[in-house]
């Protein structure tokens, strides 16, 4: 472990190692490179610089070029990053952490007697930018408003939040799910029934959601 | 005993003393109609109302009149510090005035009478109000408000003494209305800005001159004044207290700040405590997005919260009320603005609404379990500022903000009132009133407004032809058109078309190019008029007064018509009139509830006879009148002797002219009716059916008055209409038109006035624009019309009457000249009969209303109250 180590940090500081030999000598001497063309006061000269031609910059030049010097050090680095901890996460096997405030699939959801939170206001209607929801209202048998049509074309959705930003009652929100991909445009199309059904599916990591957030909302 | 229900109603005039009379309508029970009798005359209360300038009062000098108000609000124990005041204030020298105003004799009457038959109305006569007014302009107001009561008080006792007793009051009216000199403008500062403004004028009202809204949520221009929303406060400098700028009447020199500090503390303390009992449930109040107080909240409301107590449970909260399947209460909601209880009172005339209770406790509602039933109760809707009062049958639909609007015209009723169509997705969800001073004001009748859900149901969607089972079948265009061109070659000229009540101009132009042209001219309305030269003079069938000049009639007979049901916003500016004009109305007919009270003459067509020749008593009002008019229903004039009443009225109609005005008016009711005559259709289905047709068009002719056994067996029969209704039922061929809110069309109201309608959505199905139908069949019968576009039609239209692109503007008729048409026949009599006398006759009157859900349960309400009111009575008998 410590000869990985070792070679690892070699790789990384390889240059400092035999870049500086030289320089150690003659770092007085050593000159800036110089811009290609003249550069007007208060800029940065930031392309490709003119290389220097002194001496023993031309000598450090041609030692890394004659040994190997940037390939050896990229096998270092190959050769370091076997050893580590991949970056990677084994999807779908494994998943990733997400924000509580993260904006995924949208839910309905429904109130702990299972009455619909939804009141019809349309409030989402008009806030979305997208225009992908459309409402239909009626007076339900005992008299409370509710919707009959509530819809969602998730393919116009540009997944922004307005709307369970402006639900009054928190029914219409965007749940943690992400993974809703579809062989058809149309199974894209959500209906209530579908939104209801996503409410009741994630409404345990909807609340848990909404209750770490709660204090900045 | 039951409690007896005494609606006070407290005179809304502007107050100069500083203070502010609550206007609020309230209601009051007391035990027994003797009790409260005697107990009134003790408590006889006056106030009087003084000039802040003493000066003034001295130089005017005007006579101080008394106003006898038909309710005090200030009577009882309870009586606030404001009596004290008002009695300390008040000089009892005045009082002889009450006599100088009345003459002697009336009065002792009028008193008399209270005494033996108490009554609701004998009230009025114990209060008396003494206005030293400085303005013309603001003692006709007080007068108006004030004296109406006074004038139906002494008008309901019936006999003769008291209807002279009347006139006397009128007569002095119209005296004390005459101003002595032309009033001069004062000069007030609103803001800085100096304006000048007839003296009266209220503080609002002057702001409002410069462009200055004031909030205001009580206030409404065509209603009294209440001053009881308090929202109105603005500063005055050298006032001590903010002043409701809705009530108070502006002083010389006035400095008026609508936007200072005080101004707006005060408007946001106001908006406090309005909020304070309001609910919070905005998202699901209908009338979220439109509401009065949401938009003033913002604007004037202040910008945080001192109600912190988030499990506060003192918010008032109050039971909702069933007033009837149209208008949906959350009483929750409430205000108590008051502009749905003095709209009942003052404009539909029907003292349903309410309010019990005072301060916190104070309810807006019918006191009884009652239904709110009157054919202008949608009104309230719009006049509420909140969310109280909204529309049931849109209840939940749609926001306002995803509607779309367009203007169009009314086609239920001959009055062409001005609608807002609200669509959504190709569907009408609501027509609400649009403000046009000469048609509707800013009111709209209650079928017009709710019958819009006819528009989805009962609709042709397809053309259909008759198959020889004898079934309606449904048929691509193609078909249906190539059948009625079949049928319209064989007919060799005999054919004939009849316009029906929804019919508008372009259809029956079209029609009537088509039919001419195959060498036919017998094109018929459905509804019956005199016969004859009648209708060549356009005079003889328009309301020549105009409904916007009703209001200044002084004396109106209705003969054989029912304004209140058949054209409900005349009626409401014939109740102004009533109200604000001293106008004196009789009816010769049927005795209906007009909502003002009317002398009913009788149902004798005789009595036409006496009162055009001069011999009855009425006679003489109308010819001492100043704006006499006489108002024929059309109904009437479809009898056999309808042409000798039209002539008998029209001889004496030119006794009754006067320079600039005309008496002779005929209300119609139907909407194509003015239209069909000013092109050229003769009255009545009878001109039809005696040309024996073989092809007969029914362009929207529903009405029924045509059946299958009047026409010959080969009668072809076409039906161009939007609703599967009883034109459709007998027709061989169905061609699918367009309803009101589908097209661009021309109708003429019953004053004359051309008005167009515009498409808030397409037709349904394969239905098409009546016109267009009529067009392309012309092509198939190889007689094409030479007209593609609306445009092109529409200067054929400007050929043959030129008014009919004029839109909006009324037509000078003939004054005073109406048809001289020679009585064929003398007056039977048969005795005059109206078709709609009660509520549930209004509903259902044409196709798009008879297809209405909630027309019927409307006619349903009326009957279930009718059950409710007759349990009532028996109960009562019984006991």
């Amino acid at each position: 472990m410590s000869l990985t180590m070792r070679i690892f940090t070699a790789s990384r500081h390889g240059q400092r190692m035999f870049g500086t030999t030289g320089a150690r000598m003659l770092a007085a001497q050593k000159a800036e490179p110089k811009d290609i063309v003249a550069v007007p006061k208060g800029y940065i000269y930031v392309n490709n610089k003119e290389l220097s031609m002194e001496f023993e910059d031309i000598t450090d030049r041609a030692a890394t070029t004659m040994f190997f010097g940037e390939l050896f050090r990229g096998f270092a680095v190959t050769l370091a990053h076997i050893f580590k901890e991949p970056a990677t996460i084994n999807y779908p096997f494994e998943k990733g952490p997400l924000s509580p405030r993260f904006r995924g699939e949208h839910a309905l959801r429904r109130y702990p007697s299972g009455e619909e939170r939804c009141i019809a206001c349309k409030l989402c209607e008009a806030i979305c930018p997208a225009q992908a929801i459309t409402i239909e209202a009626e007076e339900r048998a005992d008299g409370s408003r509710r919707t009959t049509r509530y819809d969602i074309d998730m393919t116009k959705c540009i997944y922004c939040g307005f709307c369970q930003e402006a639900c009054p009652v928190d029914a219409i929100v965007e749940g943690p799910n992400f993974e809703f991909s579809t062989e058809t445009h149309e199974e894209l199309l959500y209906n209530k029934e579908k939104l209801l059904c996503n409410g009741d599916k994630w409404e345990s990591e909807i609340a848990s959601n909404l209750q770490a957030d709660h204090l900045y909302r | 005993m039951a409690p007896r229900l005494i609606f006070r109603r407290q005179a809304a005039a502007p107050v100069f003393d500083g203070k502010l009379w609550r206007h609020v309508c309230s209601w009051s029970s007391s035990s027994g109609s003797n009790g409260s009798s005697s107990n009134n005359k003790n408590k006889n209360s006056r106030y009087k109302c003084d000039n802040v300038e003493e000066e003034q009062q001295q130089q005017n000098n005007e006579k101080l009149r008394c106003k006898p108000d038909k309710s005090n609000a200030r009577r009882g124990a309870t009586d606030d510090s404001r009596q004290t005041t008002a009695d300390s204030q008040q000089t009892p020298t005045k009082d002889a005035h009450r006599a100088a105003s009345l003459p002697a004799n009336a009065n002792a009457d009028a008193d008399a009478e209270a005494e033996v038959e108490v009554d609701d109305d004998s009230d009025a006569k114990r209060y008396q109000a003494r206005l030293n007014l400085k303005s013309f302009r603001a003692r006709k107001h007080i007068e108006n408000m004030i004296r109406a009561p006074l004038v139906k008080a002494l008008g309901a006792l019936g006999s003769p003494t008291h209807q002279i007793a009347s006139r006397a009051v009128r007569t002095s009216a119209i005296l004390a209305q005459t101003p002595a000199k032309a009033p001069e403008k004062i000069e007030v500062f609103v803001d800085d800005i100096p304006v000048m403004v007839l003296p009266g004028t209220t503080v609002l009202q002057a702001a409002a001159e410069i462009g200055v809204e004031i909030p205001r949520f009580c206030y409404h221009e065509r209603l009294a004044v209440a001053g009881n929303c308090r929202m109105c406060l603005v500063e005055v400098e050298k006032s001590p207290k903010p002043v409701a700028a809705c009530a108070m009447p502006v002083m010389k020199g006035w400095r008026i700040k609508t936007n200072s500090d005080l101004t707006r503390k005060a408007r946001e303390g106001v908006m406090e405590f309005l909020l304070m009992n309001h609910p919070l449930d905005c998202p699901i109040c209908d009338q979220g997005g439109e509401c009065d107080l949401q938009d003033q909240a913002m604007a004037f409301g202040s910008d945080r919260s001192r109600f912190t107590d988030i499990n506060y449970t003192g918010k008032r909260a109050v039971e909702d009320k069933d007033i009837g399947p149209l208008v949906k209460t959350v009483m929750t909601r409430c205000i108590h603005c008051t502009r749905c209880v003095r709209f009942a009172s003052e404009i539909a005339g029907v003292d349903d609404l309410g309010t019990t209770g005072r301060g916190n406790d104070m309810q807006i509602g019918t006191y009884v379990e009652k239904l709110f039933l009157t054919e202008l109760s949608g009104n309230v809707i719009d006049l509420c500022p909140v969310g109280a009062l909204t529309n049931k049958p849109y209840s939940f639909v749609a926001r306002p903000w995803e509607i779309r609007k367009v203007d169009s015209i009314d086609v239920l009723d001959a009055v062409g009132s001005n609608i807002v169509v609200s669509t959504r997705t190709n569907e009408v969800l609501r027509i609400l009133p649009r403000e046009n001073e000469d048609v509707n004001e800013e009111w709209l009748a209650d079928k017009s407004r709710f019958a819009c859900d006819g528009l989805k149901r009962q609709r042709l969607v397809a053309p259909m032809v008759r198959m020889p089972n004898g079934e309606l079948q449904a048929v691509e265009w193609e078909g249906a058109l190539i059948a009625v061109a079949k049928a319209l070659q064989k007919a060799n000229g005999q054919i004939a078309g009849v316009a029906g009540q929804l019919a508008d101009v372009e259809a029956m132009v079209a029609l009537k190019d088509l039919v001419n042209r195959l060498g036919a001219e017998h094109l018929v309305t459905e509804q019956d008029f005199i016969k004859g030269s009648g209708i060549d003079v356009r005079s003889s069938y328009l309301l020549n007064s105009t409904i916007a000049g009703l209001e200044e009639a002084d004396a109106v007979l209705l003969v054989g018509t029912n304004p209140r049901y058949e054209a409900p916003l005349v009626n409401t500016r014939l109740r102004k009139a009533y109200v604000h004009n001293e106008l004196q109305i009789a009816s010769i007919g049927p005795n209906i509830d007009l909502s003002y009270e009317h002398q009913n003459l009788g149902a004798d067509p005789n009595i036409i006879k006496d009162v055009c020749s001069g011999r009855h008593a009425f006679s003489k009002v109308l010819e001492g009148a100043k704006k006499p008019a006489i108002i024929i229903g059309i109904d009437l004039l479809e009898r056999a002797d309808g042409a000798a009443i039209h002539a008998t009225i029209a001889e004496y109609c030119q006794k009754l002219k006067k320079p600039n005005w005309n008496a002779f008016n005929v209300l119609h009711n139907s909407a194509s009716q003015v239209g069909a005559f000013d092109v050229g259709y003769q009255p009545g289905v009878q001109g039809a059916l005696q040309a024996q047709p073989k092809v007969l068009f029914l362009l929207n002719a529903d009405a029924g008055k045509l059946t299958r056994d009047q026409l010959p067996k080969d009668c072809f029969v076409v039906y161009i209409g939007s609703h599967g209704d009883n034109g459709a039922s007998i027709a061989d061929a169905v061609l699918p038109g367009a309803a009101y809110t589908e097209k661009q069309a021309i109708y003429v109201n019953t004053e004359g006035r051309s008005q167009q309608t515009h498409p808030g959505v397409s037709p349904p199905g394969m239905a098409r624009e009546d016109w267009k139908i009529i067009r392309a069949l012309s092509e198939v019968v190889g007689k094409p019309l030479p007209y593609d576009t609306l445009d092109e039609l529409r200067s054929r239209l400007t050929d043959i009457a030129p008014h009919l692109t004029r839109f909006g503007q009324l037509q000078q008729t003939d004054t005073g000249v109406a048809a001289q048409a020679t009585p064929t026949k003398s007056i039977s009599s048969t005795p005059i009969d109206v078709k709609q006398k009660e509520l549930r006759d209004y509903f259902m009157t044409d196709a798009i209303s008879r297809a209405s859900p909630t027309m019927a349960k409307c006619i349903s309400a009326v009957n279930k109250q009718q059950r409710l009111d007759e349990a009532t009575k028996q109960s009562a008998a019984a006991i």
